[in-house]
């Protein structure tokens, strides 16, 4: 029983938290539906990325930014050759593979190089790729790479403008199907394509660890000896691993993007691995556990809380800047106290051994 | 390795060498584009004595086993309330600044006990850790300096008269007090003798102490701590003790950060100090467990020079700020560099 509530503490302490927000600001329940509607679909995926390489005994991986940035040069190519629609994002997607395999190769080889530092290492791989997206789209783009696209450069000829406009994808996904239901007076959107990739992805990630690829996946993940001695060949897996994540996170970041509908070139994917992983934090997953359920919820509380936290902050203090360093300060806090609690477990469990 | 480098390039380290390399073909292209020579030497010394400390305040981390202290901002944290407490009271000149610190470290050493404590029970990810820790620390604290109650009608924000403004100016308080304590020109370099000396004094203190019987003992319990706990050393002591010396230089540092710069940076200002530091010390030759006073000096003149002459340098021959791009890659291509190697 204790064991059980100690499991969910986190989850009912931060529900708690975004109930009382909700009653603080006077929320409607209409718009907090739109508000969580539309947050929950584009982010899922991106917290879903995280999934296989916590499995894996990889931790949590930080790299994701990396996929996104993936995802964010595929949204680049195709506003260039002026895809649009459900064709741009079916391209978009496609390029995105590619290089996120590539990639996510790259990240896997680098983890594998820092055994037990995975965490910090893809945290400051994520940083070390930004400057290397910064020298391709600000500087080498229409000076060392041939590009010519006016509406896209900046004025000097060379280096993309700071937003890029996706509206030829905006709504790709979501409106394939096109659902709107009347809720008090204004037409809500219901994503129900979005829903259904998102539906998708669980689907396969559960179905993926039933296969021997996923067994091996969760064997290295109890024990990574034990495993190598059993013949499972686990540098090559935990390269698998993180490919799929970072793959997983292009395609998340796209999902995302289509729905925003501009891409902040330069700052889009930065922030995108902390609140990934805050959001899976939430729902009491850990550093070394994490199911499918447990990204959906946390997915919606933390988004909940996001939507909840400046409109709080403004009713409790008349300013909303503080409710916004409060969701910054929660998500920090939220992976801080994750960590601490994780790897205090693991030093406890090696005192008994 | 494959490619067996001849022993003397090993010894200095190939990043070094091509850090270095870059460094001389920037000044290259500075000579070559007729650049004023002194004005850039005189940023350089100045970026140096500016962020020396900061450097310097990860070298006890390092030595203590605590490995690249990403929790800088917690002691960075303890310098600004003592600079905000200080400017608080208006006082002016070198007893501002001693104002400052004295308050800084007095928080520091208890903050830098309570993160060594947590750090020894979350052995392993210290450095997961310290990263996070520092970034709850300071969004936390941007709450705080919004609602802490500072009513100084000079450091709040002049429309509602509450919350800190993000940045407080030192103009006519102790801006660049230490800078320009027995301030010279040599052939129209300037230099800041006042923080050059408090830079190179802490680091020989720093020293100092490393050859004191406490300093001793936490080197050797990092180095093998079986062999010290057999010698009666406890490494959950030494490591406290290097966690706080770490902490206390930090806010030292952003003291002497603060007064060189001449404004005091709040809210989301820290929140990524400690990687340029690590940066530093790293190129200087340290690594993630072993650093010497000399990868400090080395690494921060070597890292802050590039700093400091990439951006007029290269807006010469490029369009654009590349200087910022350049540092990202630098900086964590240097970082990674490390994480990949050592344990081996």
């Amino acid at each position: 029983m204790r064991a059980r509530l100690g499991r969910w503490s986190v989850p009912i302490l931060f529900a708690v938290l975004c109930l009382s927000g909700i009653l603080v600001a006077k929320i409607t329940p209409s718009f907090l539906l739109g508000e969580m509607m539309v947050r929950v679909g584009r982010n899922s995926v991106l917290v879903m990325a995280l999934l296989i390489p916590i499995l894996a005994g990889l931790g949590l991986n930080f790299g994701i930014v990396i996929g996104a940035m993936a995802g964010q040069a595929a949204a680049i190519l195709i506003v260039h050759w002026k895809l649009a629609g459900i064709v741009g994002f079916g391209a978009a997607w496609l390029l995105a593979t590619p290089i996120a395999i590539l990639l996510g190769v790259a990240t896997g080889i680098l983890f594998n190089r820092a055994k037990g530092r995975e965490m910090v290492t893809g945290l400051i791989a994520g940083f070390f790729a930004n400057g290397l997206y910064q020298l391709v789209f600000l500087f080498a783009l229409g000076s060392l790479i041939p590009f010519h696209d006016p509406d896209m450069l900046l004025p000097q000829g060379n280096g993309l403008r700071n937003t890029i406009d996706l509206t030829g994808i905006q709504y790709a996904i979501d409106d394939l199907v096109r659902v709107q239901i009347p809720v008090e007076g204004r037409m809500l959107r219901v994503p129900v394509v979005t829903y259904a990739v998102v539906a998708g992805f669980c689907v396969f990630t559960v179905l993926f660890l039933r296969t021997r690829l996923g067994q091996q996946l969760r064997a290295m993940g109890q024990d990574d000896h034990v495993a190598a001695i059993a013949g499972i060949p686990v540098e090559r897996n935990r390269i698998i691993a993180t490919v799929l994540s970072t793959v997983f996170a292009s395609w998340g970041q796209l999902l995302f993007l289509q729905n925003i509908g501009t891409l902040n070139t330069y700052n889009s994917h930065e922030q995108v691995g902390m609140f990934a992983i805050a959001a899976l934090l939430v729902s009491g997953a850990t550093v070394s556990h994490a199911t499918v359920a447990q990204a959906l919820l946390g997915t919606v509380l933390f988004h909940t809380l996001f939507v909840v936290s400046p409109l709080a902050g403004k009713a409790l203090a008349g300013d909303a800047q503080i409710g916004e360093y409060f969701r910054v300060f929660v998500a920090y806090a939220v992976i801080t106290v994750a960590l601490v609690l994780h790897a205090w477990q693991a030093k406890k469990g090696k005192r008994t051994a | 390795m494959t490619i067996r480098l001849p022993a003397a390039v090993r010894e200095f380290g190939l990043p070094r060498i091509l850090i270095a390399a870059f460094l001389v073909a920037l000044f290259a292209v500075a000579i070559a584009t007729h650049m004023s020579f002194a004005i850039l030497l005189t940023d350089c010394i100045a970026r140096v004595a500016r962020n020396g400390i900061l450097v310097l305040a990860l070298l006890p981390a390092i030595q203590g086993g605590l490995g690249l202290n990403f929790g800088l901002p917690i002691g960075i944290i303890c310098g600004l309330i003592g600079c905000v407490i200080s400017l608080n009271f208006g006082v002016h000149g070198v007893a501002g600044v001693a104002l400052a610190m004295g308050v800084g470290v007095a928080l520091a050493v208890p903050v830098g006990a309570a993160y060594g404590w947590l750090l020894n029970r979350t052995r392993g990810q210290e450095m997961m850790v310290g990263t996070y820790l520092g970034f709850a620390l300071v969004s936390g604290m941007s709450i705080f300096w919004l609602l802490a109650p500072f009513r100084n009608p000079t450091l709040v924000w002049a429309i509602g008269g509450k919350g800190l403004r993000t940045t407080l100016a030192l103009t006519g308080i102790y801006d660049r007090v230490l800078d320009r304590w027995l301030q010279f020109d040599v052939a129209g370099v300037t230099i800041p003798t006042g923080a050059l000396l408090a830079f190179l004094g802490l680091c020989f203190l720093v020293w100092l102490f490393f050859r004191t019987r406490m300093g001793i003992t936490i080197a050797a319990a990092r180095s093998n701590p079986r062999f010290a706990l057999a010698a009666g050393i406890s490494d959950e002591r030494t490591r406290i003790q290097a966690s706080v010396l770490t902490t206390v230089l930090g806010a030292v540092g952003i003291v002497v950060y603060s007064q060189s710069f001449g404004f005091v940076q709040l809210y989301t200002a820290p929140l990524l100090m400690a990687f340029p530091a690590i940066a530093c010390i790293l190129i200087g030759g340290a690594t993630v467990t072993r650093a010497t006073i000399a990868h400090v000096i080395i690494g921060t003149l070597l890292f802050q020079s590039i700093l400091t002459t990439a951006l007029p340098v290269t807006s010469q021959v490029i369009e654009g700020d590349i200087s910022e791009t350049a540092r990202l890659i630098i900086q964590n291509g240097m970082i990674l560099y490390a994480l990949t190697r050592f344990g081996k």
